[in-house]
């Protein structure tokens, strides 16, 4: 067998930490989008984890799932991204204040 | 039962390396596409950590998925909007907003390890779905069958999801037809007989951009 979980769900706790701080400390929106990915991704890797630790196929599926969702969520927020870029020349989040009151 | 064989560990300090090198590239490169090309890195080693804990089927569908869609997916963006050049990484609109979040992060991070490393897992009922290791069904063979038994409502959403999420692309990237927009530029013409007339074809111009 391989090694123990512990090791996996740290490694898949510091690549969210990771994804986290990119969103946070990043202004570009598509880098931004990277960063969910990264997170989404370590996600994936604690269910896949937990899956072999119960011995339960039930983790794998919410992996098949979470894989259509972040597919489903890159196609609108790339989407968006484009249309933003019709109307302005640049990608920093700190220029989307078209809402502000 | 999770006794470490030498092979088993070098596989997984590879792909720790990998994974977190990988995400430091993508939140550290000033070039988009270098972030893109990070990203992939890091994409492939977890799908080799999949394949380290059996999971074969979502191994593939990660590399090909990910790997092979998403990530060609923010290349064509970074590409068609032309944002490929350097960015400038040190400019700081925010005073102190990236040592707080830098600060904010550490601690959920450690606080999460150290619950993780004091507690016991409280798991609930094991088996809930179906076994991994009953008999000598593949990874592939029991996924399938709790996708199409257990979960397979939830399937049929993630359908529905699919092409609400398609509609919406394809409405959000349209761009509003206006006249001046029917103008077929030169050289992209293709398929367009000569002289094609710019009062029904509102949708030609939009291929080319």
């Amino acid at each position: 067998m391989s090694i123990g979980p512990a090791w996996y769900l740290s490694l898949a706790a510091v690549l969210f930490s990771l994804g986290a701080i990119g969103v946070l400390i990043r202004r570009n929106v598509l880098v931004m989008f990277m960063c969910i990915e990264l997170m989404l991704n370590a996600a994936n890797l604690t269910f896949v984890t937990f899956s072999r630790m119960l011995g339960d196929i039930g983790g794998q599926s919410l992996v098949f799932f979470v894989l259509v969702v972040a597919a489903a969520e890159v196609v609108v927020g790339l989407g968006v991204v484009v249309a933003i870029f019709r109307r302005r020349a640049n990608t920093t989040a700190d220029d989307l204040h078209g809402m502000k009151g | 039962m999770f006794a470490a064989t030498v092979p088993d560990a070098v596989t997984f300090a590879v792909c720790a390396v990998v994974v977190l090198s990988g995400a430091i590239g993508v939140i550290a490169s000033r070039n988009a596409v270098h972030a893109a090309l990070s990203l992939v890195m890091t994409l492939f080693g977890v799908a080799v950590l999949f394949i380290e804990q059996h999971a074969y089927f979502l191994a593939a569908v990660q590399v090909i998925v990910y790997a092979g869609a998403i990530v060609v997916l923010f290349l064509f963006v970074i590409m068609f909007l032309g944002v490929d050049r350097r960015e400038d990484i040190d400019a700081e609109p925010l005073k102190g907003q990236r040592p707080l979040a830098l600060v904010l992060v550490a601690v959920s991070l450690v606080g999460v390890l150290t619950l993780a490393a004091t507690s016991n897992w409280v798991t609930g009922a094991h088996r809930v779905v179906g076994s991994l290791s009953s008999g000598h069904h593949t990874d592939t063979y029991l996924l399938g069958k709790s996708i199409f038994t257990t979960y397979l409502w939830a399937f049929e959403i993630t359908a529905a999801l699919l092409v609400i999420a398609v509609v919406g692309a394809v409405v959000l990237a349209r761009r509003p037809s206006r006249v001046h927009d029917t103008v077929v530029e030169p050289g992209d013409a293709g398929p367009v007989g000569p002289g094609t007339p710019d009062a029904g074809v509102p949708e030609r111009a939009e291929v080319s951009r």
